[in-house]
């Protein structure tokens, strides 16, 4: 682990039109922060022939217009920032803010409590205390609109994936692996195991604010009961309240 | 009231498409858009209007259009079987459409995706910038039969122009560029790959496309354990069972399985329009050549309006017109005579 933090970013182009700036092989925290830090100092450049900046769970992505600013120039001017600072220590983003987020564990609604707290070691009373004490990061917002990578779990949760998919997972749907949760922002096939239930809608095209989590951003889920759940549906929010992290 | 085109029977596949939203890319939305760019630059040009203007993209089949009033149509993209009231209609044109005029679109010729731009554009709400369906996201859907489609303003005239669209509907040589994961594939599984001709697959949408192919699968070692990161479109994925898949505008924005190579965005065109059997092959060039073919693409798109010419009549048609020409002739020389 010391080791893996310890290399260099690498910096590598992506198609034609794309460069990323990556902070580790696997996932860890400081190759995380990195990343968001990093991310976030980009938009703030805001350089000519940059078209986009996002980033991954431990990359830095631009999208930039290579008839205007030559891969030569843009790698230079990205090592020449990365060098800058000690990225995997930087603050993370400005503007973050701490989520909860109402759920229902197990029950029909999320039937895979069960066999995920088996993986676990736990019973589902424990398994439902771990998981609603952990406070993790939005890691990355990625695959689907608004869709968050959620972590670090303690490290029981260090559980595989299914190696066959459930067919549909809800939207809504909290789902475990590999010491990462995903909260699912559509009805999607998958092999995370679906061990909670939120009302949540984590992209509503129409809003003025139509992607809720940012990345950086922190999450907290509260256990709730079906009964108390079903009554947040009405909320675009489910019920969901935020603060600031100052 | 607005002037507006309605919709009879129509194929599964037939949305509002536009240049997508850019931007979205670190909250999980992929920009979407047309699928064949060129041919949106190409109905912009017919019509002499901005490439911003909402059009109508048709998989494989297209539908009955009505119109409410007098407008300007142009036709791009893979060419489809097409008549204006019963009558034949070169593809790759423009043309004018009267009120109360049916136009008449089937199946691809060949190619995939078909387009029908009108002048003014499509006026449709935009969301989240565009008015394109982004169908991953939920955003808009298919059109149904019964639909009203509101037109914009028509600031510009003239029709009966024609655009060559060059040869790209057939599949054929697409050029790719290592990806930052090229390097996790064995040598002689990448030579492998550009070696192989590849046949599109019959399955496929706005998402991506497989590669099918008699051989063994393409399989690297810990290829399940790579760490989910970016993706663009024209990524070139191995899916699990080792089947090559290209992700195209709808892709997800980012994803575990390894990828060989990217399509260069100028050779996308070619890639989405090889329709279902095409055979397609992929070489790789250096990104500084693939930065001067996508500049040459750009200038092509830039002075497409120096290649309009005046659309000569359908063959189908000749016979008709010869024979309307040669009555009127006869009866002017007759006014002569007299």
């Amino acid at each position: 682990m010391e080791q893996e933090t310890a290399k260099p970013p690498i910096i590598r182009s992506v198609g034609v039109d794309g460069m990323l700036v990556s902070f580790a092989d696997r996932l860890s925290e400081p190759a995380n922060r990195a990343a968001l830090a990093l991310s976030a100092a980009l938009e703030r450049e805001n350089w000519d022939g940059v078209e986009e900046v996002s980033s991954s769970l431990v990359s830095s992505f631009v999208r930039f217009d290579p008839l205007h600013l030559s891969h030569a120039d843009l790698r230079e001017k990205l090592a020449a920032l990365v060098e800058g600072c000690e990225w995997r220590a930087a603050a993370l983003p400005e503007g973050r803010r701490l989520w909860h987020i109402p759920t229902v564990f197990g029950t029909e609604l999320a039937p895979q409590l069960g066999q995920a707290a088996e993986a676990a070691g736990m019973s589902e009373a424990e398994a439902v205390k771990s998981l609603s004490e952990a406070r993790v990061r939005v890691q990355a917002i990625g695959f689907a609109p608004g869709q968050p990578y959620l972590g670090e779990l303690p490290e029981p949760w260090d559980i595989p994936r299914q190696s066959s998919l459930t067919k549909r997972i809800p939207e809504g749907a909290l789902a475990v692996a590999i010491r990462q949760m995903v909260l699912f922002s559509v009805s999607a096939p998958t092999g995370w195991q679906h061990v909670g239930q939120t009302a949540i809608r984590l992209f509503q095209p129409e809003a003025d604010q139509p992607f809720l989590l940012r990345p950086g951003d922190e999450a907290q889920f509260t256990p709730v009961d079906a009964e108390t759940l079903a009554s947040m549906r009405s909320d675009p929010k489910g019920g969901a309240e935020s603060e600031p992290i100052r | 009231m607005s002037r507006a085109l309605t919709i009879g029977r129509v194929g599964p596949g037939v949305t509002l498409q536009d240049e997508g939203r850019a931007g979205y890319l670190g909250f999980g939305l992929s920009r979407g858009g047309a699928a064949d760019r060129l041919a949106l630059a190409e109905g912009a040009t017919l019509l002499g209007q901005g490439r911003d203007l909402a059009v109508l993209e048709m998989a494989g089949m297209g539908g009955d259009f009505t119109a409410e009033d007098d407008m300007r149509i142009a036709l791009t993209g893979a060419p489809m079987q097409v008549t204006l009231d019963g009558a034949a209609l070169a593809w790759n044109a423009s043309h004018a459409m009267p009120k109360g005029a049916v136009l008449s679109i089937g199946g691809a010729r060949t190619g995939s995706y078909g387009y029908l731009h009108v002048g003014g554009g499509f006026d449709a709400p935009k969301r989240l910038g565009a008015r394109g369906a982004h169908l991953a996201a939920g955003l808009g859907a298919p059109l149904e039969q019964g639909a009203r489609l509101e037109l914009g303003e028509d600031r510009g005239r003239g029709t009966g122009l024609t655009l060559d669209p060059g040869e790209r509907f057939g599949g054929g040589t697409v050029r790719i560029v290592e990806s930052f994961q090229t390097a996790l594939f064995p040598q002689d599984e990448v030579a492998r790959f550009t070696a192989t001709e590849f046949r599109r697959g019959a399955r496929g949408n706005r998402m991506g496309v497989p590669l099918e192919q008699e051989g063994a699968g393409f399989t690297l070692e810990g290829g399940r354990n790579v760490l989910s990161d970016v993706v663009v479109p024209g990524d070139i994925q191995m899916t699990g069972d080792g089947t090559p898949y290209v992700l195209l505008a709808e892709c997800q924005t980012t994803g575990g399985y390894p990828r060989i190579g990217t399509v260069l965005p100028c050779d996308m065109p070619r890639l989405v329009q090889a329709g279902p059997g095409a055979p397609l092959r992929f070489v790789f060039v250096s990104l500084e050549e693939a930065v001067e073919l996508e500049r040459a693409a750009a200038r092509h798109v830039e002075t497409l309006d120096k290649r309009l010419s005046l659309l000569l009549r359908d063959p189908q048609r000749m016979a008709d017109l010869l024979s309307y020409d040669l009555i009127s002739g006869v009866s002017a020389g007759d006014t002569h005579k007299h």
